[in-house]
């Protein structure tokens, strides 16, 4: 299939399955047993320029004008061999997307060079124990003291938490107003008064750390708020915008990985005195297998594209649904894996089932699929209500 | 009343365990004693044989509610009632089975052993070797994924006495474990169900005496074959009560976890929801309930419960996944039982036969 990609796309993809086959796949067995971070898959990415793919030029960044496409590809070739593993660099994509797009020159010149350049890891801070869906039910707080922000709260669940060092944390600088006195806010590590909580033990994606970040009279410079004050919940959403596609990419990696090891088990395990890739209740499987990850991908990359060519437009809609689409296919594509699989599916000897438990994060992360349903049907009614075109036409 | 006593025990003595037994992949000696005192472990065993004397409907129930709280102590139960004993009871000669139902009854664990590496779905071809010698056999082979090995005192092997006459080659023969020649191998370390040992089994010129085959001579093949169309009935009560277990604590987050001000048991979205899998439990359920009734009522039951199995397998994965997601990022995390009922729930369209193998005994029995 033509993808329509460009040649450094192409090349992208390239090194990125390399780096995926030669640097992630030998280890990601290991990685998942024993829950440690992937630092020298870090490393590597780094060195090969591959936290460049989605900043801007100006920032050290090479984009060539499709960041977000970019770091899906690269997330769907790293989900390949290791969904958890590939999390070091969306993770990084997702902290750092509000402050490309909520950042003023001054910030994007402070911190971008350093996550382009893979010295530095960024995180995204959102969840909280109580506010889960529930995005607007923050308690974080980050009360103005003179030329400083004091935060006191506790975040949950932070994808990189603990290991990355630049965190776009979303907290109330006005309570009173609710989601609306909400500001995104970074907040370096080591910062006094910072600390890291509960690393969480985890179904999957385990080579990922998920930690609780806690502020106790945090003090952080008024410089640090990106965009203005009370915008914080306007950032977190349009970073949703872009960053769900990749979640897509990380959901679609993760079920090509499966499916690629599930066709080559059809094709040698032999039971009746011939491969059962040769029965047709199997052959069937893997063909509606391999059907559903074409969709889920054609979804992905329209709506990636659509995010790099139109910029105006909300791409929320699209957003919701390639997140949503794929996950729900990386899913029922991992389960069926195991079932080619048969016994040996189920034992931890085989890399199969964790790729299933690697998936179901996909169906939960940056809004549980249900959230996707809600907004996706939200914006289809509303538009309906206010006579505009449900979606924006895709150029 | 029976159904009320196996809820209760699984509560009481079961639940406290599950989270324990799951993280280290052992299950408890003390609960396995308890499992034999309190007769769970001879449910249709005649009291003559020490056993309970009870039906295979009544095996079903506690299958269904122990599996509810933990799938692991649901498959120990299985496999000694479902397979080892029912085994017993049909194929084995009045020795041989005053010499084991009551051991069995008491406190000695059985497994069977089908299995091998190259012999999955297709189960008859397999080559462990069994030769004549005077008035034994020497078996030869290593068995796969052994349910309850590690714990269990007594094997039923399924071996083959000359692979060239196929599947009437096999013979199943009752081995101790303490047998020169028979060792229990490497235990697996597995996805989910993992209180509950699956060990390899090795048998090095393991010397059986004839006394010892149960079932006739190259009629192995019957006694897997029947036994397993009964056994299927035991994973859908298994799954079953794992789809229960799942739903039951979905059920009891979503009225609890408030977002947007509220419950979110009070969202249509997650109320649909859990409606359609309670739904598709309770059609899993009928569908188990009614191949048990046909199989104590003696009438043939087949493709029922190949179709039991198939159908509670499929809906206990759906229904575990679907609960998870009701939990939202708490499901993915082991502080929380959603993810483990997720991790058991995949065995069951995988061991006794997988799905594909269910499908195909359906096909035979609708198209002849």
């Amino acid at each position: 299939m033509d993808y329509g990609f460009t040649e450094y796309q192409t090349a992208l993809r390239d090194l990125a399955r390399e780096i995926a086959e030669k640097e992630i796949r030998p280890v990601a067995a290991e990685y998942d047993r024993e829950g440690k971070f992937p630092w020298p898959v870090v490393k590597v990415l780094a060195e090969t320029d591959l936290f460049r793919v989605f900043i801007d030029e100006k920032y050290g960044g090479i984009t060539e004008g499709s960041p977000i496409f970019n770091m899906c590809i690269v997330t769907e070739e790293l989900s390949k061999a290791c969904g958890g593993i590939a999390l070091s660099f969306a993770g990084t994509a997702l902290g750092a997307i509000p402050i490309l797009l909520s950042g003023s020159e001054e910030q994007k010149q402070r911190w971008l060079p350093d996550v382009a350049a893979g010295k530095r890891l960024a995180a995204f801070a959102l969840t909280e124990p109580q506010a889960g869906s529930d995005a607007g039910a923050v308690r974080t707080t980050a009360l103005r003291d003179g030329d400083h922000y004091v935060l006191n709260g506790a975040k949950q669940w932070i994808t990189n938490g603990g290991e990355a060092e630049i965190y776009s944390v979303i907290a109330l600088t006005n309570p009173a107003k609710g989601p609306r006195g909400a500001s995104c806010i970074v907040v370096e590590k080591g910062t006094p008064g910072f600390t890291f909580g509960k690393k969480e033990d985890k179904l999957g994606i385990r080579a990922s750390a998920t930690r609780e970040l806690i502020f106790q009279d945090c003090r952080v410079p008024v410089e640090n708020c990106l965009g203005r004050e009370g915008t914080g919940f306007i950032t977190a959403m349009r970073t949703f915008d872009v960053s769900r596609p990749g979640v897509g990419a990380q959901a679609l990696g993760i079920a090509q990985g499966a499916f690629d090891l599930a066709l080559e088990y059809a094709c040698t395990r032999r039971q009746f005195d011939a491969p059962i890739g040769s029965f047709q209740g199997l052959r069937f499987m893997l063909a509606d297998m391999a059907m559903k990850i074409e969709a889920a991908r054609a979804l992905v990359y329209a709506t990636a594209r659509y995010i790099d060519t139109q910029p105006k437009e909300r791409p929320t809609v699209y957003a919701a649904m390639s997140k949503c689409f794929a996950a729900d296919v990386a899913m029922s594509v991992t389960v069926d894996a195991v079932q080619v699989f048969g016994g040996y599916g189920y034992m931890h000897d085989y890399p199969i089932e964790k790729y299933m438990r690697d998936a179901k994060i996909t169906q939960i992360y940056e809004g549980t699929n249900q959230i996707q349903r809600e907004e996706i049907s939200k914006a289809l009614i509303n538009a309906f209500h206010s006579r505009r075109p449900a979606v924006a036409r895709a150029a | 009343m029976f159904q009320a006593a196996a809820r209760e025990f699984a509560e009481k003595e079961v639940a406290p365990h599950t989270e324990h037994m799951d993280r280290e992949g052992v299950f408890n000696h003390e609960l396995l004693d308890k499992f034999f005192e309190q007769g769970f472990m001879a449910i249709e065993v005649p009291e003559a044989y020490g056993g309970s004397g009870g039906s295979f409907f009544m095996s079903i129930l506690a299958i269904e509610e122990f599996s509810r709280v933990d799938a692991s102590a649901g498959v120990v139960v299985d496999v000694q009632n479902t397979l080892v004993n029912n085994a017993l009871q049909r194929w084995g000669t009045e020795a041989q089975k005053q010499a084991h139902l009551p051991r069995l009854a008491r406190n000695v664990l059985g497994a069977y052993a089908l299995s091998e590496a190259n012999s999955g779905s297709d189960a008859f071809a397999l080559e462990t070797r069994a030769r004549e010698d005077g008035d034994g056999y020497v078996l030869n082979g290593r068995k796969l994924w052994i349910t309850n090995a590690k714990e269990a005192g007594l094997f039923i092997v399924f071996a083959t006495i000359n692979r060239e006459l196929g599947y009437k080659g096999i013979t199943a023969f009752l081995i101790e474990r303490d047998t020169p020649g028979f060792s229990v191998g490497k235990k697996e370390d597995k996805l989910g169900i993992r209180a509950s040992s699956t060990c390899e089994l090795i048998l090095e010129d393991c010397r059986v005496p004839k006394a010892d085959v149960l079932g006739e001579v190259g009629k192995g093949y019957k006694v897997a074959i029947e036994t397993l169309n009964e056994g299927r009935i035991g994973i859908g009560a298994q799954m079953v009560g794992v789809a229960r277990g799942a739903l039951d604590h979905a059920v009891a987050y979503a009225r609890d976890r408030k977002q947007f001000g509220k419950p979110i048991a009070e969202f249509q979205g997650i109320q649909f929801q859990l409606a359609r899998l309670a739904t598709e439990v309770e059609a899993a359920r009928l569908m188990t309930y009614n191949a048990a009734r046909l199989k104590d009522a003696k009438l043939p039951f087949l493709k029922e419960a190949a179709m039991a199995k198939y159908f509670c397998s499929m809906v206990a994965e759906r229904v575990a996944s679907e609960c998870l997601e009701v939990y939202g990022g708490y499901g993915f995390t082991k502080d929380y039982p959603a993810e483990k009922y997720l991790r058991d729930a995949k065995i069951g369209k995988i061991y006794e036969g997988t799905s594909f193998m269910q499908l195909q005994t359906i096909a035979k029995m609708i198209l002849g």
